[in-house]
């Protein structure tokens, strides 16, 4: 079934009795060409390139709970590319290219919406910084754009431009970032996918790899064994746990992140704010409440949820910068595991293990990678060599000293 | 969060700042290290869930470095040592 305007009309005329389930639920078969453990965005969207772009149909997505059940439906939804360093901004940029195109290509309204989104600038070297930093966005394509306090003033009346710690000095806007539905993003990529023939396999979860003779000969199950030429990682928050099971350790630490909604407001933000030195990043979704987060909560952690301290540090950042947001009531909050890696940026490698592919390390970041994470990660897995504006991400990084390292602050996830 | 400090008592986790894995205590040593060894210090992490031995620093407060042993799943908090007394035991410090 292909989604139109004509058939939502139809539906919406005779009772909505016509819309049948978006993807099959099929039983895993013995043996793929190619499984991807973790049924997320990156996941699935690599499953969707590798059968849309890279040919191949033999492919199963095998996720423990209920797909989009992880970060990509826990996440604040921001899309941008304005990175610095060569590693990665030719690959966000990629990537926010895809999402431009992405609703086209999966025939699915996933929302992505170009609101704009601005990063404030509070002190003279920050200005310098951010300048260095929008100039090198040009350089690789990206939009990039200065803006002074008048330019701002406009677009955001509310902001307080006086504080006395943090007064707001200008701003870096990138234009073409925004926001994208998240929940949509994992349920077009599944659709497409499965319309291709992919299985997407929910409530199994892997416990285990068949490794033999330093070779990856498929995974142990809560279903069962079921085989494989190639197996893909693609767990986020998980990495560490699952790649012990093949008996690998990881430059990676899990960290919870939490997330923030507000009560629903009439339209207030425009676009998406970054208020980086405080640490908190505000957007309104379009049902209108206002979505934001700030800081991790700093130590290793497990727990799908947050605590208390980082609920009144993050609330704070926000009173700090947007005293309004005081009158707004919090409804809801949670907290996603992120896997830190040790300079902040993902990795998507071949192992040294045969036929067991990687891709994680994404910090905080990696919605916005998502379009971009699966078409390198397909690539990987079908060409066996890095896609062209992935050929950084690789695991030797950290022996030769080529980290890319956007934060400067050196080996300490918590700090990413 | 509460760290239950040996000297101190009781102590709300957000006068300390986390560092990471206790294994940090064990750095290799610099005569005899391989860039191998100074690879897996630096940059590997076991990163359990469930048990996990880590260093907090005790900045707002009397600025110690324990160790404590918590549970990343449940953030249940079983243990704390002063880290000097770990690293004793280890052969680390005098
Ligand atoms: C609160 C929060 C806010 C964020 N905000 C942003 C943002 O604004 N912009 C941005 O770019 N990024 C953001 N991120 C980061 C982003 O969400 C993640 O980096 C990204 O979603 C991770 O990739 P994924 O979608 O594939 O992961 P997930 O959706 O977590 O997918 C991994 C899947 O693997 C499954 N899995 C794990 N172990 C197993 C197993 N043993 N067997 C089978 N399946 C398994 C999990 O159940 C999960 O569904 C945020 C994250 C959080 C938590």
């Amino acid at each position: 079934m292909r989604y139109s305007g004509l058939k939502v009309i139809k539906e919406a005329l005779t009772g909505h009795k016509g819309w049948t389930p978006a993807w099959r639920d099929p039983e895993p078969q013995p043996h793929y060409d190619i499984i991807i453990i973790g049924g997320g965005g990156h996941g699935l969207a690599t499953a969707h390139y590798l059968a849309s772009v890279y040919g191949q149909h033999k492919v199963a997505v095998i996720e423990k709970g209920w797909i989009g059940g992880g970060n990509v439906g826990r996440n604040t939804t921001i899309i941008r590319s304005n990175y610095m360093l060569d590693g990665n901004e030719p690959f966000y940029e990629f990537s926010l290219k895809l999402w431009e195109g992405l609703e086209q290509n999966i025939n699915y309204n996933a929302m992505v919406s170009q609101r704009g989104i601005m990063n404030l600038i509070h002190s003279d070297a920050q200005r310098d910084a951010f300048i260095r930093r929008g100039n090198a966005m040009m350089l690789n394509g990206a939009d990039a754009e200065y803006l002074d306090v008048a330019a701002i003033k406009r677009e955001y009346p509310f902001l307080n431009f006086d504080d006395a710690r943090f007064p707001i000095k200008g701003g870096l806007a990138q234009r073409r970032g925004g926001t994208v539905r998240h929940d949509a993003v994992a349920w077009g990529y599944a659709r497409a996918a499965d319309s291709k023939g992919v299985d997407i396999i929910q409530n199994c979860e892997v416990t285990g790899f068949r490794i033999e003779n330093g070779k990856c000969h498929g995974v142990e199950t809560s279903k069962g064994f079921i085989g494989a030429n190639k197996v893909g990682c693609a767990v986020a928050g998980n990495s560490g746990r699952l790649m012990s099971m093949a008996g690998m350790r990881l430059p990676i630490e899990s960290h919870v992140l939490q997330a923030f909604v507000s009560e629903g407001l009439k339209p207030v933000l425009p676009g998406v704010i970054t208020f980086g030195a405080g640490h908190f990043y505000v957007s309104q979704s379009d049902k209108g409440g206002l979505v934001f987060g700030g800081d991790i909560d700093g130590y290793n952690s497990y727990a799908q949820r947050g605590n208390l301290p980082v609920v009144e540090d993050v609330c704070e950042g926000g009173m700090a910068i947007m005293p309004m947001i005081g009158r707004a009531r919090l409804l809801r909050m949670w907290g996603g595991i992120m896997d830190m890696s040790m300079d902040g940026s993902p990795i998507i490698d071949r192992t040294d293990i045969e036929g067991l592919y990687f891709n994680g390390g994404w910090c905080y970041g990696g919605f916005k990678a998502t379009p971009a994470s699966g078409h390198v990660f397909a690539h990987l897995l079908a060409r066996d060599t890095p896609h062209e504006t992935a050929t950084a991400y690789r695991f030797d990084r950290f022996k030769t000293g080529h980290m890319i390292d956007e934060k400067g602050m050196g080996n300490q996830p918590n700090l990413h | 969060m509460i760290i239950n400090h040996p000297l101190l008592g009781p102590r709300d986790s957000a006068e300390f700042v986390y560092l990471g894995d206790a294994e940090l205590i064990d750095r290799p040593d610099p005569e005899t290290a391989s860039p191998e060894d100074w690879y897996e210090y630096g940059y590997l992490r076991d990163n359990p869930a469930g048990l996990h031995r880590e260093l907090w620093w005790h900045e707002g407060g009397d600025r110690s470095w324990l160790v404590v042993t918590r549970n990343t799943m449940t953030h249940e908090i079983t243990s704390v040592e002063i880290a000097r007394d770990v690293a004793r035991k280890m052969g680390r410090s005098s």
